[in-house]
């Protein structure tokens, strides 16, 4: 591929997604565009990157940002987070929103899936203590196509090996020939959709938790800045993010603070858990999940 | 450290299995079927035991029940490893006693989440 041309998608992508594209990452260039190529018809991809000089077909360019925004991800991925999730933020709002009785949560990059499965799969477990309440997942990705793969609920005997314990896949799946298929009363429990990070966040409302996990890393600074500043916006006084194990607010904006003695977890400024020092509903976390 | 015991009737898959359990700092032993492995265990009980289910002279299940029906005061952690790949089989190992279930083919990603979901390893 020739400079010229990384510096096209270079640009196309930190303006159509925010992405930033490094140059060590150009050999994904090759391999995820070739097949965007050939989906169109152009006989090469150089012949591809000509015709975006011209007047791109928007789909082309959809295309080619879906195929470029990366999709890493696993159920229970790293698992502490969802067992601190289980066991500091369930505890917590359980005592926070007795009157409420609600639980709003945002996956801000759901990907194919697995992260707010995993998360509705533990909520499930634990809804015998939380009687007459009402839990919400908006699970939110940039690309059409993985969003439909997660409505989908499909993976393949390999996906369903990386972080899922056997007890869940028995419980919550159905085998369809080489394939498992997530259960209904999972899948009723995420509400899927096509959100941008850089676009206004106010359309999707207010949570109680936000994930945000593995995102940030691909955008610049400044991006981070905006981002987590307007998500804190979208977040209610007492709510919490989660971040991904490489990612932290520090030095990068003061919307949030790390959350005392619980790696990955951020509140707002002034928020209750920095007051009391992080001690309530701070429990065991060690316990294994399923 | 911590033992685990490799039952399987395949060389190479011993093999794969070895390397990616002992990088995650377990010293291992090796049986080719359910009897050497029920032997093993009687000798010396290991924390974990990776199972294959079809084998010559014992299957793993029967391995399992066995091992499960004698008791004792140390009861290994138990991870099935192989090919039966169908809800059936996975329900019957683990009413049988297993902890985890890993279908063939694996990688050490898979084997490693197993053996942290279930404790053997932090």
């Amino acid at each position: 591929m020739r400079i010229t041309d990384f510096d096209l998608y270079r640009d196309l992508l930190k303006e159509r997604s925010g992405l930033v594209l490094g140059q060590d990452k150009s050999y994904l260039l090759d391999s995820r565009l070739s097949p965007i190529a050939r989906k169109w018809g152009y006989p090469t991809l150089d012949a591809m990157t000509d015709a975006l000089r011209g007047v791109p077909d928007k789909d082309l360019v959809n295309d080619i940002v879906e195929a470029m925004t990366t999709n890493e991800t696993s159920f229970f991925r790293d698992n502490k987070p969802f067992e601190m999730f289980k066991d500091v933020v369930l505890k917590y709002m359980k005592e926070g929103r007795t009157t409420r009785k609600e639980l709003r949560i945002w996956c801000a990059a759901a990907s194919s899936g697995q992260e707010p499965y995993s998360i509705a799969m533990i909520l499930k477990e634990a809804a015998a203590q939380f009687p007459g309440w009402r839990f919400t997942i908006k699970a939110t990705d940039i690309s059409d196509q993985i969003l439909n793969q997660a409505r989908e609920g499909v993976y393949s005997q390999f996906e369903v090996q990386r972080g899922l314990p056997i007890q869940f896949l028995m419980k919550y799946f159905t085998q369809d020939e080489e394939k498992w298929r997530i259960s209904n009363d999972i899948k009723a429990m995420v509400n899927y959709g096509n959100f941008n990070l850089l676009n206004d966040m106010a359309t999707l409302g207010r949570f109680d938790v936000i994930f945000c996990r593995n995102v940030l890393i691909y955008f610049d600074e400044k991006t981070k800045a905006s981002i987590l500043e307007r998500m804190g916006k979208q977040l209610e006084s007492d709510g919490i993010l989660f971040l991904g194990g490489a990612e932290t607010v520090l030095g990068i904006t003061d919307a949030f603070k790390p959350f005392p003695g619980q790696r990955g977890l951020y509140a707002q400024p002034g928020s209750v858990h920095l007051a009391q020092g992080g001690a309530r509903g701070a429990g065991n976390t060690q316990q294994a999940l399923a | 450290m911590k033992a685990c015991l490799i039952v399987d009737d395949s060389r190479v898959v011993r093999k794969v299995a070895r390397r990616i359990v002992e990088e995650l700092g377990f010293e291992c032993a090796e049986a080719e079927d359910g009897q050497q492995a029920f032997d093993a265990c009687q000798a010396s009980m290991p924390d974990a035991v990776l199972l294959d289910w079809n084998m010559p002279v014992m299957s793993g299940i029967e391995f399992l029940e066995k091992l499960r029906a004698v008791g004792g005061p140390k009861q290994p952690k138990v991870i099935f490893c192989t090919t039966e790949n169908d809800m059936p089989h996975i329900q019957r190992a683990m009413q049988a006693g297993a902890d985890e279930y890993v279908m063939k083919p694996f990688d050490s990603e898979i084997i490693k989440t197993k053996f942290s979901q279930i404790g053997l390893i932090e």
